[in-house]
């Protein structure tokens, strides 16, 4: 697989805490790939390195590679701010800039690019913010400060300012553990509609959540990567008795 | 039944509790009182004493505000022999040498607050955090002696005239070049206020939340633009707070200032010449006040000094507060 | 703008901001370096044990005006600490509604009040009435300059202590008012005792309010009712004077009273590092 995700022999340290143990994993382009696990296994810090995030962290360290469509971005000489140029996350709590307007908050990660003409960001915003199904309700208060909006919409709003610079990754962090139940709903339909236009990588607590919008899955344990396989099959048949255990609720 | 028997059981072995109301519930609720009366009254203190500060002050200045009235804030005559006593010299001399030192002061605090708490690598943040607040600790007192036997002749003898040669058709730098001035005067208080907008500076850009930063940084931001954009306009205000509180401490600054100004009192536009503050003036004819209305005018300009500090630092505080919580503000 | 460009902003503005920081720092190496260099010599045992030598002679020392320096501090700490302590645990545990909002608000005041206009009030409240200046009114103005900071560090230390703490003792059933002298104070003393110590090195270093409270004096202290000598002032008078010798004998007392003024600092900071991390 050229596209997609690759990763080989990844591990990540907290200072002298050995966080992540040897990760191997390939994930497939323009899918939707879950990670589970309980609190702690090393899920979050895992999609951190994806896109370069751990080592701002200090005292963080990753050693291994990590290609994204086909490019390692670990490589000698690559500008981290490059990679996650091209890779978008989301996080936890949904975070605009609350000294910005809807439109400069989605229109951010444009201006940085160096786009510069009204016209073209109009068009940009509109398409991201569509994209991220934000657009009819937003339409009219485009110049209304960020944090304006509902829990459910900021996070919708920080899922457009991701997409507005057309990464060729998306990666989610928990999107969903600080909103509702409808919100939660919303957001994850959204998944489903960005499926197949590009790759995606979610981190969640809910199985059923996993279950409902990943093609595949990974569980991790204690910075280990137990298992990996098609959502239904890990669910239904898991092959590993700790990814039983954990699917079933003995722990976790 | 088992209850009453636990209850009601044998003494071997066992604490007995003592009733629950009564003589120790009593004695402690005493103690918890007495305890809070004590505490009470040296909150009550403190607050008696500021009343008292400000109290004091407009007291005895009464004869001088009775006397000169509104006046004394516009006559520039201080003539303690004729009596007649106004404080534009000191007021536009401690406005004029605070405003040089802010335009100094915050850029540079600012900058280096940003350097501190954003820019620089991680190993050498403490050791220059821990420099920027020796700085603040050095007294007043050598701050002026430096400027006395340092500064003045730098400026006498380089900076003034070179600035005189380039920049002399503006009126601002014409004048013969004593060194002690105006603008002597601004820069060491530039340099005496700068560590404390660094610090305040720092303690607001640490206060904005880590997610905004991680927002910017997911984007592909630089470390500068995350700054720039997640960062500073986040701290806005508290930025703001941070150069008020500099401006207040810049206004009441004694000794440094008196030494290096020049103390005449004269409103002159250039930068050169010698000028007067409100602190100053206070500090060099408080021991020589010869009567009572000299005195009484002198406290006037202390108490005058009192009012614009409290509303500047009031302002300040309110600014720096809203930006993410208290942040800690201690006279370093 | 290119990825090039923005990557050379970058380094630029990394640049900029650590020349500020650099500029920030740079006085402290002037001063202590000039200080070094021109005190250094006349910093001898004379210095610390002689008397000032009348005008005009050679020689002599500041051995009163260390004295003095001492004398005011330790009594504007008698004054000033208990007070300031207490009205820090107030505030750290009081459950009145008003108060602690005013108080806070008054210390801040109070904190923001520049040293000359608190000596004036000391000059009110005990020169006036005493009719002389004396050593008891340059201690007052200190103390209620050291107040603020004492409060303030006072409360922040009560509060970092853990509720967790807190609770265990009175689960246990103790009186809250011995639970906060008995265990919630101990806990925080260290921290309170280095707060004092930041707040003394800072008065120790004040001169405006002693101009017209402790006045200054060329002798030993004569008693608490009089004027009396102190480090600042004398550097103050010496450096105006015209006389050379004096103003060498001013850099002395310069580089004393900033190398004191350190020790604490950095005995202070030594004392909380690990205590509070600001770095991130």
């Amino acid at each position: 697989m050229v596209d997609g995700i690759q990763v080989t022999g990844v591990n990540a340290w907290f200072g002298s805490v050995h966080v992540l143990k040897g990760i191997d994993l390939a994930m497939a382009p323009k899918a939707v790939t879950a990670i589970i696990g309980p609190s702690g296994c090393g899920k979050s810090t895992f999609i951190r390195c994806l896109n370069r995030m751990h080592e701002v962290v200090p005292e963080a360290r990753v050693s291994g590679t990590v290609l994204v469509e086909g490019e390692d971005v670990y490589a000698a000489g690559v500008d981290p701010v490059q990679v996650r140029r091209r890779i978008g996350m989301v996080f936890q709590r949904p975070n605009p800039f609350p000294t910005m307007s809807v439109f400069d908050n989605v229109a951010a990660g444009l201006r940085l690019a160096g786009m510069r003409r009204r016209a073209d960001l109009q068009e940009a915003v509109e398409r991201a913010l569509r994209q991220a199904a934000l657009w009819d309700e937003v339409k009219d208060g485009l110049d209304k400060s960020g944090t304006s909006l509902s829990g459910g919409q900021q996070q919708r709003l920080c899922i457009a300012r991701a997409l507005a610079v057309d990464p060729a990754v998306l990666l989610m962090d928990e999107p969903c553990s600080a909103l509702d139940p409808i919100a939660t709903a919303r957001i994850e339909e959204l998944i489903l509609e960005l499926r197949g236009a590009l790759t995606i990588v979610i981190v969640t607590h809910n199985m059923q959540q996993a279950a409902r919008v990943s093609e595949a899955t990974a569980f991790f344990l204690m910075g280990e990567l137990v298992e990996f396989g098609v959502t239904r099959e890990l669910f239904t048949n898991p092959r590993d008795k700790r990814t039983e255990d954990y699917i079933t609720g003995r722990f976790g | 039944m088992a209850s009453t028997a636990i209850r009601t059981g044998g003494t071997a072995g066992r604490l007995s509790l003592p009733p629950l109301v009564e003589a120790r519930a009593a004695r402690s609720n005493l103690g918890d009182r007495i305890f809070r009366t004590v505490l009470r009254l040296a909150a009550g203190a403190v607050l008696l004493l500021v009343l008292a500060l400000a109290g004091e002050m407009a007291r005895t200045a009464w004869p001088a505000m009775q006397k000169f009235g509104a006046r004394f804030l516009v006559t520039s005559t201080w003539d303690p022999v004729a009596e007649q006593f106004g404080a534009l010299p000191f007021v536009y001399g401690t406005l004029l040498s605070s405003l040089l030192a802010m335009l100094i002061a915050v850029p540079l605090g600012i900058g280096a607050a940003v350097f501190l708490a954003e820019l620089a690598p991680q190993w050498i943040r403490p050791p220059i955090a821990f420099l920027v607040e020796l700085v603040a600790a050095v007294p007043s007192v050598v701050y002026g002696l430096w400027g006395i036997f340092v500064l003045a002749p730098l400026m006498r003898t380089w900076i003034q005239p070179f600035l005189g040669s380039t920049l002399g058709f503006l009126p601002l730098f014409q004048g013969p070049p004593y060194g002690v001035g105006m603008l002597t005067a601004g820069i060491i208080l530039a340099i005496m206020v700068v560590p404390f907008i660094t610090a305040v500076s720092r303690e607001v850009l640490l206060a904005v939340p880590n997610s905004q930063r991680e927002a910017a940084l997911a984007l592909g931001a630089t470390r500068w633009e995350t700054t720039r954009l997640a960062v500073l306009r986040y701290g806005r205000s508290g930025l703001i707070g941070a150069g008020l509180l500099g401006l207040g401490r810049a206004l009441g600054e004694t000794m440094a200032v008196t030494m290096v100004i020049g103390n005449r009192p004269e409103v002159a536009i250039s930068l050169f010449a010698p000028g007067y503050t409100m602190a100053s003036v206070i500090a060099n004819e408080f021991t020589e006040a010869t009567s009572d209305l000299y005195l009484s005018a002198l406290i006037e300009v202390g108490l005058l000094l009192f009012l614009v500090t409290v509303a500047v630092n009031g302002l300040a505080r309110l600014l720096v507060w809203s930006v993410g919580g208290a942040v800690k503000v201690v006279r370093e | 703008m290119t990825a090039r460009t923005r990557r050379v902003v970058n380094r630029v503005m990394g640049g900029l901001t650590a020349l500020a920081a650099g500029l920030v720092i740079l006085p402290l190496l002037l001063i202590f370096g000039f200080l070094l260099f021109q005190g250094a010599s006349a910093v001898n045992v004379d210095f610390f044990t002689h008397l000032p030598k009348p005008v005009g002679e050679d020689g002599g020392g500041m051995a009163n005006a260390i004295i003095g320096s001492l004398i005011l501090v330790g009594l504007a700490a008698c004054l000033g600490l208990p007070i300031g302590i207490l009205g820090g645990v107030y505030l750290a545990e009081s459950r009145d509604r008003r108060m602690p909002w005013l108080v806070r608000f008054l210390a801040d005041v109070l904190n923001g009040v520049p040293s000359i206009v608190i000596g004036i009030f000391a000059y009110a409240l005990v020169v006036l009435p005493m009719r002389r200046f004396s050593a008891l009114a340059g201690a007052v103005a200190l103390a209620v300059i050291m107040l603020p900071i004492v409060v303030r560090t006072s409360e922040e230390l009560v509060r970092l202590v853990p509720s967790s703490l807190r609770e265990a003792a009175l689960a246990l059933g103790i009186p809250e008012w011995k639970v906060i002298l008995r265990v919630v104070l101990p806990t925080a003393r260290a921290g309170i005792i280095t707060g004092v110590m930041v707040a003394v090195a800072r008065v120790a270093g004040e001169t405006a309010p002693l101009l017209f409270t402790a006045f200054g004096n060329r002798f030993w202290h004569q008693g608490l009712d009089q004027p009396i000598a102190a480090l600042p002032l004398q550097i103050f008078a010496y450096a105006i004077a015209p006389y050379d010798d004096w103003h060498r004998q001013a850099w002395a007392g310069a580089l004393v009273l900033i190398g004191m003024v350190f020790i604490v600092s950095l005995a202070a900071r030594v004392a909380t590092r690990g205590r509070f991390s600001g770095v991130r």
